[in-house]
């Protein structure tokens, strides 16, 4: 993937945790205008990978470029008009209600005397409807389900209304229609013209929603590229050491995995 | 949960809670009659209108100097300490993301103690020394606490720790100094400790009055929507545009200098910061830091103990800070047992 049609690039990144190093010598780009789909197995990086290009966690080594300028020179208000970020998990306040947390995403666009504005109230009317807890909206979050908390998160990074939107698994804690929901939401995000990158766990979801998807195991990047590429036997294997088959979806086309039959070995895809 | 309301001009949106600031107005409001009353009260009793017309300019050559020579500087420090317990209390707990993450629990009080000893044990001092003290003493904690707790530890359960800590070490010096003292040092060291407004004049709170007037609004104003944000983590918050270190260290430094400050006037009163921002919280019913309301409170609840030491025990009146300590104490006693019903403590 060619540099120059990527807004979001990290080179040579060394990212760490005190002692513990994620990872190193680790380029990445996240083309532009893409649906990047960031896949690998637990504890392999993704979430330091996403925080990192993020600018919550400092690369202890290399450099995160966003159009153009280090990303380490931007204003924070002015980042985050620009890149957002769904984290893994996050805090609620206690007792806060669901419009009222959805309306924080608004704070980069807020300042000390535009701190409610009508387009805030309706970028904020617009993502409620969008992921579906428009109902919701006097309901404190404490009382949600998981899923429904879920959306409601996502909620908050659609009202921060970014070009460019990382998720961290934001299909976690969802039903299967609820999950291909926020995925067609995704799409239809990306369909209008932002950059979206996510992580994902199913391989299936990914190669079905993805222009692009990038597999790292172990702090690296092993394959990255179309999803009818990089979803392979032969590559699952390496990455998850799964034994499996990969078909072509009936519905789509795109690769499906089938994992092998305990005790079997895979049919070489 | 209360509902906010938005007040629009083409130029300018605001956004408030009407309920947190009918609450903030109301404890002002009781803040300053109970203040009225305070100074209305003593061996020269005079009426609320006479105080009123006194302070406005307008009274007798003698009432005017009993008024404002005496009693408001007292009353006036009495409403500031207690405004900047609670707002420094509100600033530590919200950043603390727990109830009991006041300056009491964080050390900073115990320091400052340690300071007025020091100037008053070791180096003979006034009662200038004393503040300077007990300004040095919480300063100094602050910064070591902040050292020992590290960049990331800034925030919830490592800083408490930290702190409890700290107070353990500083009761144990304040001990040692106390008993190396000589007895009439020692009897000034105990009523400086316990927190006491008698004899405050504006010399006492002056330094008080202008950190207040200046850090009051950096923090509600220049960091108040900050504040919010920090509530939902590290990470969301630094997401949403949150300069999150420089936030939060001017936000802690600024607490630290309004508990210094407010223990340099009246000694290290107890219990204030810990207690106000509760009640705010529950009399707004809002989420959040509630910064104003939790001043407000402060300087009711403190002009209330300062009336309810000087008034409820007979002629000899007691240091304001038995009060607080009294009630406070029993607050986090009742609130504790409380928590352990709900299961959250
Ligand atoms: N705050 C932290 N402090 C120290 N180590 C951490 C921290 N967060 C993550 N790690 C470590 O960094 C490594 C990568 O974690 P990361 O969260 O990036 O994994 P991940 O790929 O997102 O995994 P998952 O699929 O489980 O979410 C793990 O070994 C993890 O233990
Ligand atoms: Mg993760």
């Amino acid at each position: 993937m060619a540099a120059s049609d990527a807004r979001l690039t990290g080179a040579g990144l060394t990212l760490a945790y005190d002692r513990r190093t994620v990872a190193s010598g680790l380029d990445v780009a996240i083309p532009d205008g893409s649906f990047t789909v960031i896949v690998g197995p637990n504890a392999c990086g993704k979430s330091t990978l996403l925080r990192a290009l993020a600018r919550i966690l400092k690369p202890a080594a290399g450099t995160i470029v966003l159009d153009g300028e280090p990303i380490a020179g931007w204003p924070a208000k002015r980042l985050a008009r620009t890149l957002g970020l769904l984290p893994q998990s996050s805090i609620a306040p206690e007792g806060i209600t669901v419009a009222d947390l959805v309306a924080r995403g608004r704070y980069p666009h807020q300042g000390l005397l535009r701190q409610w504005s009508r387009e805030d109230e309706r970028v904020v009317r617009e993502s409620m409807a969008a992921t579906g807890v428009a109902d919701l909206a006097d309901r404190t979050v404490d009382e949600l389900s998981g899923g429904q908390r879920q959306r409601v998160w996502i909620a908050m990074a659609l009202a921060q209304e970014t070009p460019i939107l990382l998720l961290d698994e934001p299909t976690t804690y969802l039903d299967i229609a609820h999950q291909m929901e926020v995925l067609d939401l995704c799409a239809r995000l990306h369909e209008e013209g932002r950059t979206i990158v996510a992580v994902l766990h199913d391989l299936n979801h990914a190669a079905r929603y993805a222009t692009h998807m990038i597999a790292m195991r172990r702090g690296s990047v092993v394959a990255e590229g179309a999803p009818g590429d990089v979803v392979t036997a032969g590559l699952v294997e390496r990455v998850f050491g799964l034994p499996c088959t990969v078909i072509p979806c009936p519905e789509t086309g795109s690769p499906l995995v089938v994992p092998s039959a305990r005790g079997r070995t895979a049919v070489p895809g | 949960m209360s509902r906010s309301s938005v007040l629009r001009t083409p130029l300018l949106s605001l956004r408030f809670q009407p309920r947190a600031v009918a609450v903030s107005a109301l404890c002002a409001l009781v803040a300053a009659g109970l203040a009225v009353a305070l100074i209305g009260s003593g061996d020269f009793p005079m009426s609320p209108a006479d105080v009123i017309r006194t302070l406005a300019g307008q009274g007798t050559p003698a009432d005017s100097l009993i008024v404002n020579e005496i009693r408001l500087p007292r009353a006036a420090t009495a409403l500031a300490v207690g405004a900047a317990l609670g707002l420094a209390g509100a600033v530590f707990q919200s950043l603390t993301r727990n109830e009991l993450g006041s300056p009491d629990v964080l050390g900073f009080t115990s320091g400052a103690s340690t300071g007025v000893l020091t100037a008053i044990v070791l180096f003979g001092g006034g009662t200038a020394a004393a503040s300077a003290g007990a300004v040095a003493g919480g300063v100094a904690t602050g910064a070591l606490i902040f050292l020992v707790a590290g960049r990331d530890g800034l925030h919830g359960q490592r800083l408490i720790l930290v702190g409890v800590g700290f107070t353990a070490i500083l009761t144990g010096v304040n001990g040692y100094l106390l008993t190396k003292a000589e007895i009439v040092d020692a009897a000034r060291a105990v009523l400086w400790l316990t927190g006491s407004l008698d004899g405050r004049d504006f010399g006492d709170s002056g330094p008080l009055l202008i950190a207040l007037a200046v850090l009051g609004p950096l923090i509600m104003i220049g960091c108040g929507r900050a504040v919010r944000m920090l509530e939902m983590g590290d990470d969301a918050a630094h997401g949403l545009g949150v300069p999150i270190e420089r936030v939060r260290t001017l936000l802690l430094a600024a607490a630290v200098l309004l508990t210094a400050f407010a223990a340099a006037a009246a000694g290290p009163v107890a219990f204030v910061a810990l207690t106000a921002p509760q009640v705010a919280r529950r009399l707004t019913r809002a989420h959040g830091p509630n910064l104003l309301p939790a001043a407000c409170t402060g300087a009711a609840l403190l002009v209330a103990a300062d009336w309810i030491a000087q008034h409820a025990f007979g002629d000899r009146g007691l240091p304001v800070g038995v009060v607080t300590g009294l009630v406070g104490g029993g607050y986090l006693v009742w609130l504790l047992v409380t928590q352990r019903k709900t299961g959250r403590i």
